[in-house]
């Protein structure tokens, strides 16, 4: 029988250091705080693991808008769907979005009645796909944060390189950033960021700069085993006490200071930053990612026309105020009733990332 | 058979000469037992006992050959198991076949073989079959069912409903889970993982006769297959009426299921096994089962895993390696289509 260890990720579960970090955020924090875990794979931690139980009860996590499958907006799912209607096409995408419901029908209820649509889990099985079929577009729906557009930048440069004239990006990438400038700008009494750990192995830790020195945010990078939120939290914790408001980094063994210039200057080759529509945030400006002049060859929005008319979210449905915090899954009517992995009403209860998903899942 | 190289067709369903080598040369050949040679309609039993387990099950696994097993040794190991977890012995089986024209007769063999293999070894008799062939792209290569007979020991009665399940009981199982799941996700080369899993596929029988017989106070058994274990501690909080809870630092674990589950975001508790029982016993027996389990090949990792509780009834309450508590819920959706 093998051991079963793993080591470098066991290490971060331990128990005895769990409840020591939760022993001293009791001893340190005194004041009401509402802590932000930005990104999906941390709402994920929170609740498999059980950590709301470590905490006292001053200190609230509110989920934020980091599931990529969540943020996008009903018009970016009637488009893809209107691609995938035209003849010749292969939508491609990563397995989540094709539950998402869009304002009259899924991708998935578009495979049924015969829109050809095929998951893959990487950008680069969209290429492989679009090299073997030479007849057909093949289109790949890019979904995501910094974290996953260097990817698809990669991928437009291999089409470039292996001449796929066939291959297209729809996309909907987006910036962190600007997202959380709008949250905070909106006021809704977040304290402090537990901010994306991948997001951040990307971009270094100045992006968030502006959180902490013009709004007066803690902003905390994260790792994403249940040592690493609490230790987050506490790190939080501490600056929120003492008013010392600082980008400082928990996640060490993946973030650098300055990210991962590779990546860096691959989007930036590749896309320009635009406005971008957010589900929940609405239009943020410069948030999104479309594809530059220079690949134009290569961007679905402007090689296929079709019309798109989106319409608002299915009636009752809260994602939007889910995924800025402001409210909370179970406070949403839908929410286990008429909403449910199986039947989701709402894009937050599609995605494994996705607040009311992982609260479902996970629910007392 | 002398058709080995060759493929199915339409006219090994037919019911004439193809069809009666096809039996003849292949099932009744490697299938030998004395109710087969009938070759009557029905095969004729022998009163068995006063009571009687019967199970049926149908396998559509995708692939056919994946590493630990095949179609055939699911078939049979399935239906074996399904009436083990019921306190039963099996006796007979019956194999019934739907092949797509153009599978390859020497494929038909090796999963035939396998088939006659697990059943000697469980000193079980297939006495009776059917053959279908179905035209190309009617059916997937090949679907196999197979129903079981088995006699039941009336003290055995009430463990498969679970009646006499109360609090303090403990929970045990009788190796890692998830290993079947991912051997058929690695057969299916979604993703280029190295590594040596094998499916857990086998015949519980022989464990669970030596735990029955070293304790009288089991008092439920469930082989954890679809759904995995998870689905089986939820059928036993919601059907007993009982709270579970469960203990992460407990279960048994697979290295290699526990990479894949980590790089994956799968967890284990809810990947399919065809080797997996659990057993819920009378705390005083515990030990005693646990060290009968230990001492057979198939409970050789057995653990105890967790407790019936009388608080939170209906649900399972699940402490994690790092000492937080939360509900272990039914599967939802996702995993893998068509594993056995």
């Amino acid at each position: 029988m093998n051991t079963g260890n793993l080591p470098f990720i066991d290490e971060f579960r331990n128990e005895k250091v769990v409840n020591r970090i939760a022993s001293q955020i009791k001893e340190i924090s005194n004041k009401k705080v509402n802590l932000m875990e930005v990104c999906g794979g941390h709402t994920m931690t929170i609740h498999k693991n059980g950590l709301s139980g470590f905490l006292p009860e001053n200190i609230t996590l509110l989920s934020g808008p980091g599931c990529p499958v969540c943020v996008s907006s009903t018009r970016f799912i009637d488009h893809a769907i209107a691609i995938g209607r035209l003849p010749n096409v292969i939508l491609t995408t990563y397995g989540d979005l094709i539950r998402v419901p869009g304002s009259s029908s899924s991708l998935e209820k578009e495979q049924r009645k015969g829109v050809e649509i095929r998951i893959v889990y990487s950008v680069l099985e969209a290429l492989e796909i679009a090299k073997a079929s030479k007849k057909k577009k093949v289109v790949f729906l890019g979904i995501g944060f910094e974290t996953t557009a260097p990817a698809s930048a990669a991928a437009i440069l291999q089409a470039v390189k292996q001449n796929v004239l066939n291959f297209y990006l729809l996309s909907a990438h987006k910036l962190m950033p600007p997202a959380l400038e709008t949250l905070v700008k909106e006021d809704n009494q977040i304290d402090g960021f537990i901010a994306p750990g991948h997001v951040s192995a990307i971009t270094g830790c100045d992006i968030y700069r502006r959180l902490t020195d013009i709004y007066g945010k803690a902003v905390v990078i994260s790792g994403f085993e249940p040592v690493d939120i609490l230790q987050t939290i506490l790190m939080l914790v501490k600056q929120i006490e003492s008013k010392q408001f600082k980008v400082e980094n928990e996640y060490t063994r993946v973030v650098r200071p300055e990210g991962n210039p590779m990546a860096q200057t691959l989007m930036k080759r590749v896309f320009t930053p635009d406005n971008a529509e957010w589900r929940g945030l609405g239009w943020v400006p410069e948030s999104g990612l479309s594809i530059s002049e220079e690949f134009a060859a290569f961007d679905a929005t402007r090689n296929f026309t079709v019309s798109v008319l989106a319409r608002e979210l299915p009636k009752g449905c809260i994602c939007g105020e889910i995924l800025t915090g402001k409210k909370k899954p179970s406070e949403c009517k839908l929410f286990a009733v008429v909403c449910t992995p199986i039947n989701p009403e709402g894009a937050c209860m599609v995605s494994p990332e996705g607040a009311c998903s992982i609260f479902y899942k996970y629910r007392e | 058979m002398k058709e080995r190289d060759q493929q199915i067709s339409i006219h090994h369903g037919n019911g004439g000469v193809h069809m009666k080598a096809l039996i003849t040369e292949l099932f009744m050949h490697f299938f030998e037992n004395d109710f087969l040679l009938d070759q009557s309609d029905s095969a004729i039993l022998p009163v068995i006992g006063k009571n009687i387990a019967f199970t049926t099950d149908s396998f559509v696994v995708d692939p056919l050959f994946f590493p630990g097993g095949n179609i055939g040794t699911l078939a049979i190991c399935g239906t074996l198991n399904d009436l083990a977890v019921s306190g039963a012995r099996p006796l007979y089986l019956s194999a019934g076949f739907i092949i797509e024209e153009g599978f390859k007769i020497k494929n038909l063999e090796r999963i035939v073989r396998s088939m006659a293999k697990e059943a000697k070894q469980a000193g079980v008799k297939i006495v009776t079959g059917d053959t279908k062939v179905v035209n190309s792209g009617k059916c997937d290569k090949l679907f196999i069912n197979t129903s079981g007979v088995g006699v039941i020991d009336a003290k055995h009665i009430s463990i498969s409903s679970g009646i006499r399940v109360k609090p303090g009981d403990k929970i045990l199982l009788n190796g890692p889970p998830g290993e079947h799941g991912l051997a058929i996700m690695r057969a299916r080369k979604i993703f280029n993982f190295k590594s040596n899993l094998k499916s857990d596929c086998v015949s519980l029988f022989p464990l669970i006769r030596d735990i029955l017989k070293a304790s009288d106070r089991i008092s439920f058994l469930r082989d954890a297959t679809r759904g995995g274990v998870a689905t089986v501690v939820n059928e036993i909080a919601q059907k007993c009426k009982v709270g579970v809870e469960i203990d992460e630092t407990c279960i048994p674990v697979n290295t290699d299921v526990r990479v894949m589950c980590e790089i994956l975001g799968f967890d284990p508790l809810y990947i399919a096994n065809e080797g997996k029982v659990v057993v819920v016993v009378d705390p005083a027996d515990a030990i005693t089962v646990i060290n009968t389990m230990r001492k057979v090949k198939t409970g050789r990792n057995a653990a105890i895993i967790g407790e019936i509780s009388s608080n939170h009834k209906g649900k399972v309450v699940f402490k994690t390696r790092s000492g937080g508590k939360r509900i272990l819920d039914e599967l939802m959706g996702d995993q893998l289509p068509r594993i056995c």
